[in-house]
């Protein structure tokens, strides 16, 4: 996993909630036994009329060169629905390294954590202000100091993150690196747990 | 101290508990299928792994399966490569695998139960969001994605925060044509698709207890759909009258002794919940969705919401969007509104119970003309099942089509899907946009209204049908 400490970036706004992963990356894309290359199909059917990749649909924002940058700025409940992590690889391998939303489902969140793209859960208000800056504004994540500001103005706040996760994701570490330390004690656990 | 149902299993199962984060938790039962498992095998080979303790895990291929000659190759050229990677797998780190062509092959949370794999105090995840499913044998499951099925081949267990609980009792005896699907539905309906977002559910109550294995599995099941990690119902007699028997069920001595632990798995009297909701079971209707999440759910003799009596702008603007792409209107009921397609399948819904309920209803009687309608039962030993209580007779006369088991139209991954803009009563458990093919509109039911619908062709009441 790529060690993540700060992002300053423009955003891509998608000002709409309940996003669910069948949106994200619909499952007719889950073939794949590989990570990569889900980024291409990353809101396939919201980005392509009839999933033809030249006819995009020009009124969506992935479409529209003026909105880049690493972070997706999305409405509430964003992640809800299908488990597949597949969602959270099509937006690493999209570019983002970060979320931001007021609500993140759980098991996306977990995905994302786990991929190393940081989910930011703002409140509803500054998810408001962000989405009323012009796309020419950027915002700056820092996650030491659990802070998102809004540069053009300087409105922050700050933001939680589970401490444990945080530092993986500070170092680039992953839970499966822990957890292969910690062998001695799952096998002690188990014998105790057969008598 | 008075602990939860949920505190008593998760209690047992940590093995470590991470200062300031998660705790290590070990998991009893991992189930896998084709495609959520093969960058995990990719993942732990690439470390130099093997899988840690492959009698532990069990995998199956039925979420890209053709429903129709499972026998043959499979035509679609990816899908047959994820089933093919799927055995090599297994067959490589000594896995457990009831491939297609297997008896014992299905939905991977069909499987589980039916086989006595899934039983009462267990840790039990698989990378699939509806393995809530096995909850309801009174056991912690959830759903993990595909690095924490990793994890889980790597250690057989996982890093996880603790949950908050919630308890949802549900009290009295359901109506005549109400079944547990629509106590689901309602309860989502209620709290919305995000309501249990953060929490572990408990399901209790009369009405609960009241309920068979088959129908406590549709509740858990789509626990997950209001947001929940999982849902789980405590054991009791009718969860070890189920599980007696079956395949890998303890038997003999040991079948006494765990049923006798078994019975020490509830939450006590004075235990505290994070949250707790009251339901009369009276008040629940036959339920259907309007919308584009489980949560836009309305008594089916109801009015889909007026938009401009909705204040939060946020919401209006979902509902709009989820109405114009359903194609219905505010205020207007759904009932006697043509259907083209009814799916009857599903982890939630295509267990032995739910085709005899189908079944029962359709007896003597014919399917519209105007609707093609799809049974896919859940696994091999369903059909077989089946076939034994002459329900496909029924079915075929009743011009059904029967396929062979798997995910199928559910999620639309194989060629079972709805054309776009044809609406589809499903008994599965997402009408997301596009979950059952591009296009395609999703109205969620219970089985007997999905039956009920396939016989009129319209959207109906399943009361009026009963006598
Ligand atoms: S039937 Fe549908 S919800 Fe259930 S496991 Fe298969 S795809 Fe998932």
């Amino acid at each position: 996993m790529k060690p993540l400490q700060k992002i300053q970036s423009r955003f891509v706004p998608l000002p709409m909630e309940n996003v669910d992963t069948d949106q994200i990356i619909p499952a007719r894309f889950l073939k794949a036994t590989t990570r990569d290359g889900f980024g291409k199909n990353l809101f396939r059917d919201w980005r392509y009329t009839d999933n033809d990749e030249s006819k995009p649909k020009a009124d969506f924002v992935l479409n529209q060169p003026q909105y880049s940058g690493e972070i997706l700025v999305a409405g509430k409940n964003f992640g809800c629905g299908s488990s597949r992590e597949h969602a959270a690889w099509a937006i690493l391998d999209h570019g983002f390294r970060a979320v931001v939303s007021s609500f993140f489902a759980d098991i996306f969140k977990n995905n994302a954590l786990n991929n190393g793209v940081l989910p930011v859960t703002v409140s509803d208000s500054f998810l408001a202000e962000i989405f009323a800056q012009g796309n020419e504004s950027t915002l700056s994540i820092d996650l030491a100091a659990q802070t998102i500001t809004i540069d053009a103005n300087g409105h922050a706040e700050k933001f939680e993150i589970n401490h444990y996760k945080k530092t993986c994701l500070l170092n680039g570490y992953d839970d499966i690196d822990y957890l292969i330390s910690q062998k001695e004690k799952i096998e002690a656990f188990e014998s105790k747990m057969a008598v | 101290m008075a602990k939860t149902l949920f505190d008593k299993i998760w209690d047992k199962h940590v093995v470590q508990q991470i200062e300031g984060g998660p705790s290590v938790l070990y998991i009893d039962k991992h189930f896998i299928h084709e495609v959520t498992s093969p960058q995990a095998f990719a993942g732990i080979e690439k470390r130099g792994l093997k899988v840690f303790r492959p009698q532990q895990v069990v995998a199956t291929a039925d979420h890209n399966v053709p429903t129709l000659n499972q026998h043959l190759p499979i035509k679609d050229e990816l899908s047959r490569i994820q089933v093919q990677q799927l055995i090599e797998n297994c067959k490589k780190h000594d896995i457990e695998l009831y491939g297609l062509g297997h008896p014992f092959q299905g939905i991977v949370h069909v499987i589980g139960p039916e086989l006595g794999i899934t039983q009462p105090g267990m840790t039990i995840v698989c990378g699939d969001s509806h393995t809530s499913t096995h909850g309801a044998f009174g056991a912690i499951a959830f759903g993990i994605g595909t690095s924490e099925v990793e994890m889980v081949f790597a250690s057989q267990c996982l890093l996880q925060s603790r949950p908050k609980v919630m308890r949802i009792n549900i009290e009295g005896e359901l109506q005549a044509g109400v079944v547990s699907k629509d106590i689901i539905l309602y309860i989502i309906s209620k709290i919305t698709a995000s309501g249990a977002t953060g929490y572990f559910v408990e399901y209790a109550g009369s009405a609960i207890r009241n309920l068979s294995m088959e129908a406590r599995m549709t509740i858990c099941n789509m626990s997950i759909e209001m947001g929940a990690r999982g849902g789980m119902i405590a054991p009791d007699e009718t969860t070890f009258e189920y599980m007696k028997g079956r395949l890998f069920a303890p038997a003999g001595e040991q079948w006494e002794k765990k049923v006798a632990q078994w019975k020490g798995l509830y939450t006590d009297a004075d235990a505290v919940f994070d949250s707790e909701i009251h339901i009369e079971a009276k008040d629940i209707q036959p339920m259907i969705t309007y919308g584009t999440n489980p949560g836009l759910g309305i008594p089916v003799n109801g009015k889909v919401p007026a938009v401009e009596s909705i204040k939060d702008e946020g919401e209006k603007k979902n509902i709009e969007k989820a109405l114009a792409y359903m194609g219905l209107e505010a205020g207007k009921t759904l009932l006697g509104m043509p259907v083209q397609h009814v799916f009857i399948g599903s982890c939630t819904n295509s267990r032995i119970e739910d085709l005899r309920q189908v079944a029962s209803l359709i007896k003597g009687r014919k399917k519209n003309e105007q609707v093609q309608v799809m049974i896919v039962p859940g696994s091999q030993q369903v059909a077989k099942q089946v076939q034994a209580e002459g329900l496909d007779k029924i079915f075929r006369e009743a011009g059904f089509e029967i396929r062979q088991p798997g995910c199928s139209a559910c999620l639309g991954m194989n060629e079972d899907k709805i054309p776009a803009g044809e609406y589809c009563i499903s008994t599965s458990n997402r009408n997301f946009e596009g979950r059952q093919g591009a296009g395609a509109r999703t109205l969620l039911a219970s089985p007997l209204t999905a039956a009920a619908a396939a016989v009129t062709g319209v959207v109906t009441d399943v009361r009026e049908l009963l006598n």
